[in-house]
């Protein structure tokens, strides 16, 4: 399934690629400017949590954008790609208008393309490896933009490609949890004949697909239907299953099971340790998101209720940090705050979705960073004590040091709190199962690029293994351990079959 | 889904389901607990287990009316289903032979309290159990805890059951009476609380079960905070069995409160 360089430079030379590098001059390719992707008034996308912001690439807009690629005969791109997309392929399909193809591409090696196309940060992935970025100091093609237009045109023709699997080897293997790392395997080892069975805790397949991006970045639709299509390719899923604790790994293994991939997440919510932090109403990003996002806590018709107030504050800086405070203004919220204790610069959120938030009317307050909650006398939460803070050296993560200001401490009123700090991985999996090694973090330690852990038919990847990451990262995980457990397996089981 | 094989209404409030759960059934240690969801639009809510039959596959669960989803689920007979249904979850109880253990159980608390009860008197301790309620009627579970009991006592705030008087006046006279080597209790907050009180007084080891407010239950959602020992600690992983002498009852019981008025407003529109 890898690609070799020379596999890449062969295609690139096919007959309809040659055409198409010979239809226009690299001159007037340049001579395009990168396309603008349409969005949603800010004053009337707030009124609701499931209108997406973005709206999409025409065709005529992809097309064009798609005609700026210059089908490099090097494509850095992919070099930025941690699912390795072929992507001058899918651009150059696209610009011939044969956009089923350009999808048919995308899923070669990503069991989520319009996923990706919508939260994946290109801009410093493969967007930022884009000859006009590296060469000519100039905006780069707009692959996310047209990797969702691929993806979405194919899922709206409604003529949905499954992706070619080979014979089935009879292998069962279970995949443990839901979300992108799990699903990214799930895919590849369906391609490869394995016999996939994903356990996941919750009552809906998609893991933080569903219970943490907002749907007015990513629709559910949008998630079903690639959830649909592994279906299609064999892998079966099991919800309400906790593996560790509802049946355990030696309990599967008695079921038939050869491995395991573990791609349970980095469940645990991070709080701040500071005083008052349990009053009400101050709750994590994954609680007030989980509502939300996977229980529709917005809509009157749902059970499960969900805190609303005047003035909200959210403390942090990353994508889950813009989710909440996004979904706060969503909720009704007057003041929407973002307290964060660096400045804008040093935020982990992609740039979009600042702009995104700012557009919706959100506050910024960075160089601030909460002490102390201070409770009414129904112990709810009525003001935040926070502090103003100075950049000093940079720290071990490369970002300026927040050090505090003495005597600048403030109040600021707000009756819902929401912590968006980080996570930590999940225990049940490192608790439950023996001999697993696993760090002083939690985390679940594995053989770097293999994905293996310490038990040898059991491999690990996405949030579980490195502590917080990407939806793009964990898919990469799963891929790069899909590839290892199928030589393993391979080697253990399918190697003695052929003998005989 | 899971179907629901059996139920009985114990009082206006409180209704006993049996529901199909076989890997449920055969995983539940005592101290465990499930989530359940009914309707699409249902809420994900904790659960105790107050028993389970390995062979036909079934858990039970005791449930009081409360809010919407208690109600629903309830209102629901045999041959219905329940949406979703997930578990076992929390940490088990940790039972060895200790010698003689105080088992307390409030109101539906007397649920859970129940596998505890039978697990204590299997690993061969002298088991001395507790019963509370407001009156006769909201008594649960009396003969099943007799049998795996070597003594019952029963307290009612009326006096229409067993001596009149609270939780804590029944423990007391138990353990003036003899030696108390563990204490366990499971109840309302407030019960809990003032029962943890009196072993401390007496220095007895208590664990008390909490009954947080959850959504996912495995670790995600960090609703079901509580402060033990001056630690903040998740009831669904850590728990639900914390030392009761070291819990912050009194934040715990303001928790119990953080969605009161969304819960309220749930439930008028449930009624209109």
């Amino acid at each position: 399934m890898e690609r070799s360089e020379e596999y890449i430079k062969n295609e690139r030379k096919k007959e309809w690629r040659v055409e198409l590098q010979k239809k226009t001059k690299a001159k007037d390719r340049m001579a395009i400017e990168r396309v603008e992707m349409s969005e949603q008034d800010p004053n009337e996308r707030i009124k609701s949590q499931r209108i997406e912001v973005n709206n999409g690439l025409s065709k005529e807009q992809a097309v064009l954008e798609a005609t700026r690629c210059m089908d490099c005969v090097n494509p850095t791109c992919m070099e930025g790609c941690p699912v390795s997309i072929n992507i001058p392929k899918f651009i150059k399909y696209i610009e011939k208008e044969e956009f089923g193809k350009a999808a048919s591409v995308l899923k070669e090696t990503s069991a989520l393309p319009a996923v990706c196309g919508r939260v994946c940060p290109q801009e410093v992935q493969c967007e930022q490896k884009c000859f006009y970025v590296e060469k000519l100091n100039q905006p780069s093609v707009a692959i996310g933009h047209l990797e969702r237009f691929a993806a979405d045109w194919e899922r709206e023709s409604g003529e949905i490609a499954v992706p070619e699997c080979a014979e089935s080897n009879g292998v069962k293997v279970a995949v443990i949890g839901s979300g992108p790392s799990g699903l990214s395997f799930a895919g590849d080892m369906a391609k490869l004949g394995y016999d996939v069975t994903v356990f996941e805790a919750l009552h809906e397949i998609g893991g933080v697909l569903k219970y943490g991006i907002p749907e007015f970045r990513l629709p559910n639709a949008v998630v079903d239907v690639e959830i649909d299509n592994l279906s299609k390719m064999g892998v079966k899923f099991v919800t309400n299953y906790i593996v560790g604790q509802t049946a355990t790994l030696e309990d599967l293994k008695e079921e038939g099971y050869k491995a395991f991939y573990v791609g349970s997440g980095a469940g645990l919510p991070r709080f701040m340790n500071i005083p008052g932090e349990n009053a009400n109403g101050i709750l994590s990003s994954n609680e007030y998101l989980t509502r939300v996002n996977l229980m529709g806590a917005d809509s009157e018709d749902s059970d499960t209720p969900v805190l609303r107030g005047k003035n909200v504050v959210v403390v942090g800086g990353g994508n889950t940090a813009m989710d909440s405070v996004r979904t706060a203004k969503r909720l009704g919220a007057e003041n929407a705050m973002i307290v964060y204790r660096r400045s804008e610069e040093e935020m982990p959120a992609r740039v979009e979705e600042v702009h995104h938030a700012k557009q919706e009317g959100v506050e910024f307050l960075t160089l601030t960073n909460p002490i102390e909650y201070i409770a009414d006398e129904n112990g709810r939460v009525k003001q935040v004590k926070v502090q103003k803070m100075e950049l000093g050296e940079p720290d071990a993560s490369g970002r300026r040091r927040p050090i505090p200001m003495e005597g600048s401490e403030y109040t600021i009123d707000a009756t819902v709190v929401v912590v968006a700090v980080g996570v930590s991985p999940n225990p049940l999996i490192p608790n439950s199962v023996e001999g697993l090694e696993v760090s002083k973090w939690g985390t679940i330690e594995v053989v770097k690029d293999k994905m293996q852990s310490s038990i040898p038919e059991v491999f690990a990847g996405g949030d579980i293994v490195r502590g917080g990451a990407t939806v793009i990262l964990a898919m990469g995980d799963g891929r790069k351990a899909a590839a290892n457990m199928d030589t393993y397996l391979k080697e253990k089981y399918l190697s003695e079959k052929v003998e005989q | 889904m899971n179907k629901i094989v059996e139920k009985e209404n114990f009082s206006e409030k409180v209704v006993k389901i049996v529901v199909e759960a076989p890997l449920i059934a055969k995983a539940r240690k005592p101290g465990n607990f499930v989530i359940v969801r009914v309707g699409e639009k249902g809420e994900r809510i904790p659960l105790t287990i107050a028993g389970a039959d390995v062979k036909k596959g079934t858990i039970t669960m005791i449930v009081q009316k409360m809010g919407v989803s208690s109600q629903k689920l309830c209102a629901l007979e045999a041959g219905d289903y329940v949406t979703d249904l997930v578990g076992p979850l929390g940490k088990p109880t940790e039972i060895h032979n200790v010698g003689t253990v105080l088992c307390c159980g409030g109101g539906v608390g007397v649920a859970p309290l129940l596998p505890i009860v039978e697990g204590y008197k299997k690993a061969g301790n002298k088991v001395i159990t507790v019963l509370a309620a407001r009156n006769k009627d909201l008594l649960i579970l009396e003969d099943e805890m007799r049998k795996h009991s070597d003594e019952v006592i029963i307290m009612t705030d009326d006096g229409s059951y067993g001596k009149k008087g609270l939780i804590t006046e029944g423990m007391e006279e138990v353990i003036q009476r003899e030696n108390i080597d563990e204490c366990i209790t499971i109840g309302p907050a407030i019960m809990m609380k003032f029962c943890s009180l009196l072993t401390k007084k007496y220095e007895i080891p208590t664990m008390a079960s909490l009954n947080s407010i959850m959504v996912d239950g495995t670790g995600m959602c960090g609703a079901c905070r509580v402060t033990v020992d001056g630690k903040t600690k998740f009831t669904c992983v850590d728990g639900p069995e914390f030392d009761a002498h070291k819990i912050d009852f009194d934040e715990m019981m303001s928790r119990l409160g953080g969605y009161k008025s969304e819960e309220q407003d749930k439930m008028d529109h449930f009624h209109e």
